[in-house]
């Protein structure tokens, strides 16, 4: 059984020995480079620009404008198409626009022998702009009176729930009500393989795109949307991906590459440079207003958020990301009413869209602050208090209104405990919390997340299974591999199904639109959980086909016999061996007269979505004078139902939480308010933290058996990222006595804090 | 790819002086971490390189008579791994694991640090401590002075029309009698650049722990538009024991020091930084220099 057994990653050896291909490592021959010219204000229309001194240097084929490309709207979000218009993502992108929202908005492309003159004749484009009102803050840009960045008006949506009874009823009954209003930043993916595309045609008819991508299926048809052509002229080929978290789950280069081959007919490659990658999508920044209303007891009786979410220039996943962190919350303290209401705002600054967590961490941070200022104003210890809130299994999710069947965050706090040693640490830290420079605290959260995207969205995936010649069987997924471990997830899926050693899969990591089963792709936290009903479908199909052509040559009924281990054998007996998978394989090819090829592929619709769970225990040092704080010890303990291979789902928490550090102390993009110029889009002016930085990152699991999940599991992409910053935030403030409202807790920003709270003596 | 306009690879000290000689415009390029990243950017500064990376006339380390010379081409990675500059000065190892990550530490140079004329630069507050001078080369020959007063402004340095650095020479930290200890605050523990750099350098009249100070050498970088000692702090401290010294360097450092408000970090802030790094790095000097003491003690009393 390969399920839960620590495979070795299937890639791992290609990628530390370079032998991984990825986008860049696949350019065709006589390949053209293009380079975006950017706007350089951050809101203003362009009245001019002099392309003749671009045109004139010595290599430039090309260079096109907003004025050149296709008058067709388009929405880059990477979510499965829907059938309801009303649903539909909007559609506020060109190819290249004359109305500059952002400082580095695409305003035009150069198309060079290379890439040094493409940039060349890029910066001797010179343009002239009329310059309009800069928006940067999205309270401003809600105003009445602001100038429209769009011409809808600058608030993409708003609307919100209430579920679980009347909150302002339970406000009005509880004992203790807090509240808060709690910041959180505009941050970065920083994924290693920067953002690279390129584009060729092989005939006169279809365009083919080569891109690292989280989503080929639906990069398809977003090109087709975006060039006006139908989605079968586009082929999209995803080879390996250094790393996406979410920034290639929304559509980017891929349209103007297509252009780009379409109008010149030639092969054109794009690659944005780190600082052009770390303005192309970013996490949206909020400010939630929370209240939550108590009983004496600890149980929390009505939580109150209201969000805004600032979504930068253009809309990319707008509203969604704001409004799924809302919804994911619901789950975890089923008991209590929640109202929630967003608004997610036009602004000019970079695009936000989709981040590891989407929308999540922003709420599970408020949510998770307002518990902490619960336990302070109870007196209780916050462990406690979320032990009380925690949902229980068969609780329902006043949400979905349907029932949580595994529900593991009480034994994920419970285990946590023992693990971490809370109360011994709490205890011992207690004592250093007078001393003048160096103070420790402890802090603890929770979160909940889902499985995917159903019923938001169609939730499909798809599942190809070939045995080959030799017995080995070649599985093609939809699904993509993005560096996360997903490939090798599946081959153990269908090993297990088979009872074939995981060695005698062969995952086929490219996704090619043309020949790859039908699925949207990475994101949602959803592949695990989706495609293994599809592996676990076409596996049982493969396996009927095996045993059905076993029958042929052995003349016994199908059901007398067994695929066991790679061998055929007799179900009664299952020492008796017929032949070998691989002798029957030849059989199928090469018989003259009986077999054939046997495949199996399934499509498959999940329709559930199941909650998962876990929480984060930190404990931080504070250097007082210094203004600075180390994680000192982390654990994170999941509800992820089965783990199917103990190695990555580590690696995956671990990753998590070292992003998560990031974001609760390190990590902001920085915009000069006035200008809406991002100051510190580079690795080095923005700081993630390195290995130095980070603590030994302890992870546990409580394994449930989720029933609706192909092989017990649910999700564990996303969920390490979203405890982490409240639990920090939380240990901060119990190691000094400073509350911090808002994240990046970076010294600069607690030096004002602890000055003023008088623990800086000597300090002016 | 890289917009150079020339790029010259000399065999010899002499010829990289004649080529920069030459031209107004060339500029030596060493371990190439800094300009390198200036050319990505655009700057057209940097587009004449005359490569003296690997040069074997800037290669090296050697001792003589308690003189640490340290060739200008030597990396941070070779520095730390030199059982001789530790020994001859360890303050500057301290701040040379300070520098960037493993990867630039190969390839960076001591030399290009100083050139670069960044007020950031790692190894430039220990060399100030240390008292560091320079010897270089150019078409007018040679000299030796003083690495004070060698930074000008931000990215200018006293090094004339043509010249290179060709070694650092800094007399041994024990002949000098000092204890010394260095930090580096940034935001991140490795590939950072400082948001403030602080080396002391301490000799005590005695080996108490609260002794009279006998010498105090201050110096920051970002602390001002060049890496700078702090004469009135230094000058403040002299006579005074421990305690009260590091009460009087934190009066005087305003006098000394001029940080400055930006994007990246406020004045007030800055200054907090500089005075609670000095007082650390005064006391963790002086700590070691009592101990390196009393060990000498004990070494003449067997």
């Amino acid at each position: 059984m390969s399920i839960g057994q620590p495979v070795t990653r299937l890639d791992a050896e290609a990628k530390v020995t370079g032998r991984a291909r990825y986008t860049e490592d696949l350019l065709p021959a006589g390949v053209l480079s293009a380079v975006y010219i950017r706007g350089s204000v951050a809101h203003g229309r362009v009245l001019d620009m002099d392309l003749s001194a671009a045109l004139a240097l010595p290599g430039v084929e090309a260079v096109f404008t907003h004025a050149d490309v296709p008058r067709l709207l388009y929405a880059p979000a990477g979510h499965p198409f829907s059938l309801d218009p009303d649903h539909a993502d909007v559609a506020d992108r060109l190819l290249l626009t004359g109305h500059v929202r952002f400082h580095g908005d695409e305003i035009g492309v150069v198309v060079a022998r290379d890439e040094l003159t493409a940039q060349r004749a890029a910066s001797l484009v010179a343009v002239s702009y009329e310059e309009l009102p800069v928006l940067t803050d999205p309270r401003e840009a809600m105003a009445e009176e602001a100038f429209a960045i769009h011409p809808g008006g600058n608030i993409v949506k708003q609307d919100g729930f209430s579920v679980g009874g009347d909150v302002d009823a339970l406000l009005a009954q509880a004992d203790v009500v807090v509240e808060g209003e709690y910041q959180t930043p505009v941050t970065q993916h920083c994924h290693m393989e920067p953002v690279v595309a390129h584009a060729y045609m092989e005939d006169m008819e279809r365009i083919t795109v080569v891109t690292s991508t989280q989503i080929p299926h639906i990069c398809r048809r977003v090109v087709g949307q975006a060039l006006g052509l139908d989605w079968s002229r586009v082929r999209i080929v995803k080879p390996y991906v250094g790393g996406g978290f979410g920034a290639k789950q929304d559509v980017l280069l891929e349209p103007m590459v297509a252009f780009l081959a379409w109008k010149l007919g030639r092969p054109v490659r794009m690659a944005l440079t780190r600082e052009e990658s770390m303005i192309t999508r970013t996490r949206h920044a909020m400010r939630i207003r929370g209240r939550a209303g108590f009983a004496r007891d600890g149980r929390l009786l009505a939580m109150n958020m209201d969000a805004v979410s600032n979504t930068g220039a253009y809309a990319s996943h707008g509203h969604s990301v704001v409004s799924a962190g809302g919804g994911k919350l619901c789950s975890m303290y089923p008991h209590a009413a929640v109202r929630f209401h967003a608004a997610t705002v036009y602004t000019n600054l970079p695009i936000a869209g989709a981040m590891r967590g989407y929308g999540s961490p922003q709420i599970i941070f408020a949510c998770e602050c307002l518990l902490d200022e619960a336990a302070k104003a109870l007196d209780m210890d916050p462990l406690d208090l979320r032990r009380i809130n925690a949902g229980r299994p068969g609780d329902v999710n006043p949400r979905s209104g349907k029932p949580i069947e595994t529900h593991g965050l009480a034994d994920c706090l419970r285990l946590g405990r023992e693990r971490f040693g809370w109360d011994e640490r709490r205890a011992a830290a207690q004592i250093t919390q007078a001393a003048p420079e160096i103070r420790r605290g402890v802090g603890v959260a929770c979160f909940s997340f889902n499985s995917g995207v159903y019923p938001v969205g169609v939730e499909i995936s798809g599942i190809r299974l070939t045995l080959n010649q030799d017995g080995c069987v070649t599985l093609q997924a939809g699904a993509t591999e993005i560096g996360q471990g997903a490939d090798t997830v599946f081959a153990q899926m269908a090993a297990a199904v088979l009872d074939l050693p995981v060695t005698s899969l062969r995952v086929v990591s490219t996704q090619d639109t043309d020949v790859t089963p039908f699925d949207p792709g990475a994101f949602a936290s959803r592949q695990t959980y989706v495609v293994g009903p599809a592996v676990k479908a076409a596996s049982l199909e493969l396996r009927a086909r095996i045993l059905n052509h076993a029958a042929l040559m052995t003349g016994y009924p199908a059901s007398a016999l067994d695929l066991k281990a790679g061998s055929l054998v007799a179900t009664r007996q299952p020492a008796r061996v017929f032949m070998s998978l691989k002798e029957l394989a030849l059989d199928a090819y090469y018989h003259k007269n009986r077999g054939g090829q046997l495949t199996a592929e399934r499509s498959v619709k999940t329709r559930s979505n199941a909650p998962s769970f876990g929480c984060t225990f930190v404990e931080v040092e504070v250097d007082i004078p210094l203004c600075r704080v180390r994680v000192t010890d982390m654990l994170n303990v999941h509800d992820c139902g089965v783990v199917i291979n103990p190695i990555t789902a580590k690696g995956q928490a671990q990753g998590g939480m070292a992003m998560a550090i990031g974001w609760a102390l390190y990590e902001e993009l920085l915009v000069d308010p006035r200008s809406g110029r991002v100051r510190n889009n580079n690795l080095l002016d923005y700081k993630m933290p390195t290995f130095l930085d980070l603590p030994d990152l302890d992870v546990a699991f409580v394994q449930t058996a989720e029933p609706s999940g192909g092989f017990g599991n649910k999700s564990l992409g996303e969920p390490p990222l979203l405890s982490p910053a409240p639990a920090i935030r939380s240990a901060v403030w119990n190691a000094t006595g400073v509350k911090a409202d808002f994240i990046p807790l970076t010294p600069k920003a607690l030096f004002p804090l602890f000055r003023d709270a008088g623990l800086l003596e000597g300090a002016r | 790819m890289y917009a150079f306009e020339s790029y010259h690879r000399p065999q010899s000290l002499t010829d990289a002086v004649a080529l920069l000689a030459a031209n107004p415009f060339a500029r030596p390029m060493a371990g190439g971490t800094d300009i390198l990243v200036r050319l990505r950017e655009g700057h057209k500064d940097y587009a004449d390189i005359v490569d003296i990376h690997g040069l074997p006339e800037l290669e090296g380390m050697s001792a003589d008579r308690g003189e640490l010379r340290i060739g200008s081409g030597t990396t941070f990675a070779a520095l730390m791994t030199s059982s001789l500059a530790t020994r001859l000065a360890p303050m500057l190892i301290e701040a040379a694991g300070w520098v960037a990550g493993p990867q630039i530490r190969n390839t960076a140079t001591i030399g290009g640090n100083i050139c670069n004329g960044s007020a950031c630069a790692d190894s430039a507050a220990p060399l100030l401590v240390l008292n560091a001078h320079l010897d270089l080369i150019g078409p007018e020959g040679q000299r030796l002075i003083p690495l004070r007063g060698f930074h000008l402004g931000p990215g200018r340095v006293e090094r004339r029309p043509g010249e290179i650095l060709r070694s650092v020479r800094i007399k041994s930290e024990q002949d000098q009698g000092l204890g010394t200890a260095y930090v580096k605050y940034s935001m991140r523990q490795a590939m950072d650049i400082a948001t403030i750099g602080c080396g002391a350098g301490v000799r005590l009249r005695d080996d108490q722990s609260n002794g009279i100070v006998d010498e105090l050498r201050l110096a920051f970088t970002v602390a001002a538009p060049t890496p700078v000692r702090c004469p009135t702090a230094e000058a403040a401290a002299r006579g005074l024991p421990l305690s009260q010294a590091v009460k009087a360097v934190a009066e005087a450092l305003d006098q000394d020091v001029s940080p400055r408000t930006s994007w990246r970090a406020a004045g007030d802030f800055r200054m907090h930084i500089i005075r609670t790094l000095a007082e650390r790095m005064i006391r963790t000097a002086a700590k070691r220099f009592a101990s390196s003491a009393a060990n000498h003690q004990e070494a003449r009393t067997c």
